[in-house]
């Protein structure tokens, strides 16, 4: 006798098998290929971060001491310092415009130009970053000549600029996801726009805010091109600095920060993840 | 208002003012000629609501009723002030509602998908609008234990929203509208998401809730039961015009418009020709052979000749062949069903009656098909539509 119901769970296996993807010929081959390419670098970054000899090609012996040194070095000390500062400073007014912008462009009647607004917001993504870059660089130096202000506040402007549609991406997303349903209530009961806000929208927008400050810190700190050309003497930021060792040679204490900071990103990454994942 | 006349029978004037008092305040929501378009002056503009006057009491149980896409949700918005009507007036007892936005009118919605906020407890989505009226704590928590006992959630006062079961959430959202007391609550087919059982016991808790509270309620269905069983009175919308207002009994008996009498419960239709009318009655001669009375409309004046008359089947019955003045033919179709059966009967002309006939006592099948009979009914029974 022949078992049908196995039989047909066999064939069903067999023909999902046959259209996922998955399981088409050297599919999964690729796929490791790239995995390997990526991440191969990285993993030897951390190992060697932690070798004991100066070489990042021989590994003699494992050791903390060059996370010690690399804590101890004024010069990074000063530039993770000032990293912290302008992407803690940016992610935060990248946030709030953010925020707003994404109010602005689901919360109200549809107008003519809206599209081109959005569009404006994203900006950043489309212009070649070097773009951006040297546009920013001669327009701060109009700027600085003219009225005479200098300071960090030209970094941070640029980093805000920049960091703005990372923030903004998740936070539009939530609140299209939300039922406006819910602003009409309160709005029947009683709650003013500003109260209804305070009350139902922004409890409800908070994890696309998080999501949104946290890709708006990471893409921040991990800036080079932008910063490369607007920080001025003594606002050098953590990946400048780097860049900056890298040209004299390599030695295991740059692995050994930019370890800390793939840990920090991953860190980040992840509470994205989750909160993200909290709201389903 | 009886009060009212007593009391002041010996002062003419203070006696017309205080009606005109008692008047105005009897009329909660005063709908004057509204219209309401969507997309005005686009290429898609659609006329939701076309010149619509309405005017529904204080501390009724007001039904809008009509098919999807009416404009019953439309007009709920322009009373609760989501939108804006193109044209005409609203007033909530007797002031004027233009221009002023939905948290400063004393109106609340119970939303068909309930919309509770799902960041907050039970207890705190009907605190809500007691806190945005800015009441004070122990105010806010008396009303807040009071209307959870009237919905009888009180078990449930401290779960998040979403740990709900429907009936629950339902038990909610009408919570919630009726904590801060509004002066009209709007509910939009609020029952229309619960299953059958469900939805009964609603219905008398919706009726139990609006008698022990007083508040005026509008309410919005598709459902014609629904809205003949709870209703003080009905509005039956058709394609954003009113078509008729009545209560339940005057609906269901007196249909007015061929549109109200085919929506409500199962009618016959006959054709005929008006030969005589007085005030309230007319005579018609039916198609197919006798003349009988029948009800005329209100906006009777500009009637054809040729009119539609319209009889429920459970206003005729069956009685023995030629008998004097009735209505003779042949039994074409039966369908029975326990207590009673629908018999349907053919007239020479080809017209066609159903009959709703209750069962007799003595067990035996008193009809067959193709039997000769003749249709007996009371006076009164029959009914003028216009278009
Ligand atoms: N925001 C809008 N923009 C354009 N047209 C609309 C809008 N809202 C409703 N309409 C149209 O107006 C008409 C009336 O809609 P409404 O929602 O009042 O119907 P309804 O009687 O509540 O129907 P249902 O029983 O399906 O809820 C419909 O034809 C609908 O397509
Ligand atoms: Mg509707």
């Amino acid at each position: 006798m022949v078992d049908i119901k196995a039989l047909s769970r066999w064939s069903s296996f067999k023909k999902d098998k046959l259209v996922d993807l998955k399981y088409q010929p050297g599919f999964s081959q690729i796929a490791w290929f790239c995995m390997v390419v990526l991440y191969a670098p990285i993993v030897v970054l951390v190992v060697f971060s932690f070798n004991e000899n100066r070489s990042v090609t021989t590994w003699t012996q494992f050791s903390w001491d060059w996370y010690i040194k690399a804590w101890h070095n004024e010069g990074i000390q000063s530039a993770s310092l000032m990293s912290l500062e302008v992407a803690t400073i940016s992610a935060i007014l990248a946030t709030l415009m953010a925020t707003m912008a994404a109010l602005v462009t689901t919360r109200t009647q549809p107008y003519a130009g809206m599209n081109s607004a959005i569009t404006i917001i994203n900006q950043p993504l489309m212009v070649p970053e070097i773009v951006t870059a040297v546009a920013t660089l001669i327009f701060f130096a109009a700027i600085r000549k003219v009225t005479g202000i200098t300071g960090v506040g030209y970094l941070i402007a640029a980093h805000t600029c920049f960091c703005i549609p990372f923030a903004y991406m998740p936070i539009k997303a939530r609140l299209e996801d939300m039922n406006l349903n819910l602003e009409h209530a309160a709005a029947d009961l009683y709650a003013s726009p500003l109260q209804a806000f305070r009350r139902v929208t922004l409890p409800l927008l908070m994890p696309g805010i998080v999501s949104g400050a946290m890709l708006a810190f990471i893409v921040s700190i991990d800036d080079v091109v932008i910063s490369l050309f607007v920080a001025g003497p003594g606002e050098t930021t953590l990946p400048l600095f780097i860049l900056g060792q890298i040209r004299r040679g390599v030695t295991p204490e740059v692995n050994a920060v930019a370890t800390v900071f793939l840990l920090i990103s991953v860190i980040l990454v992840t509470i994205i993840f989750l909160v993200g994942k909290n709201k389903k | 208002m009886e009060q009212a006349i007593k009391i002041d029978t010996d002062n003419q004037q203070e006696n017309s003012a205080a009606i005109k008092i008692e008047k105005k305040i009897t009329a909660a929501i005063d709908i004057k000629n509204t219209t309401k378009v969507y997309g005005e002056n686009t290429a898609s503009a659609m006329v939701a609501l076309d010149e619509v006057s309405l005017t529904i009491n204080d501390n009724e149980f007001f039904t809008l009723l009509g098919p999807s896409g009416c404009g019953k949700t439309t007009l709920l918005r322009l009373i609760a002030g989501f939108e804006q009507p193109t044209k005409g007036e609203i007033m909530l007892f007797g002031s004027h509602l233009e221009g002023l936005p939905p948290h400063k009118r004393s109106v609340n919605t119970v939303f068909q998908q309930y919309s509770l906020f799902p960041h907050m407890t039970v207890a705190q989505n009907i605190a809500f609008g007691l806190e945005m009226l800015g009441k004070s704590k122990g105010e806010v928590n008396r009303s807040v234990s009071e209307v959870l006992a009237l919905v009888q959630m009180e078990h449930l006062a401290q779960r998040k929203t979403d740990q709900l079961s429907g009936g629950q959430q339902q038990r909610v959202a009408l919570a919630r509208a009726l904590a801060p007391h509004p002066k009209v609550l709007l509910l939009d087919e609020p029952l229309s998401a619960l299953d059958f059982k469900l939805r009964k016991e609603m219905q008398i808790e919706l009726k139990r809730l609006q008698n022990e509270t007083g508040i005026t309620f509008i309410f919005v269905t598709h459902d014609q039961e629904e809205a003949l069983t709870m209703s003080d009175r009905i509005a039956v919308l058709q394609d954003g015009h009113i078509m008729q207002v009545g209560t339940p009994h005057e609906i269901y008996n007196h249909p007015t418009r061929r549109f109200v009498a085919d929506f409500i419960g199962d009618i016959n239709i006959l054709e005929g020709e008006l030969i005589d009318k007085d005030k309230t009655h007319g005579k018609v001669k039916l198609a197919c052979g006798i003349e009988v009375e029948a009800s005329l409309p209100a906006q009777s004046e500009n009637l054809n000749k040729k009119v539609s008359v319209a009889v429920r089947p459970e206003q005729l019955s069956i009685g023995q062949v030629n008998e004097a003045g009735h209505l003779t033919g042949v039994i074409s179709n039966l369908i029975y069903f326990g207590s009673g059966s629908h018999i349907d009967v053919t007239f020479d002309n080809g017209e066609r009656v159903t009959v709703r006939q209750q069962s007799n006592n003595n067990g035996k099948q008193d009809f067959l098909i193709n039997d000769a009979v003749s249709i007996c009914f009371s006076a009164d029974s029959f009914q003028i539509l216009t278009d």
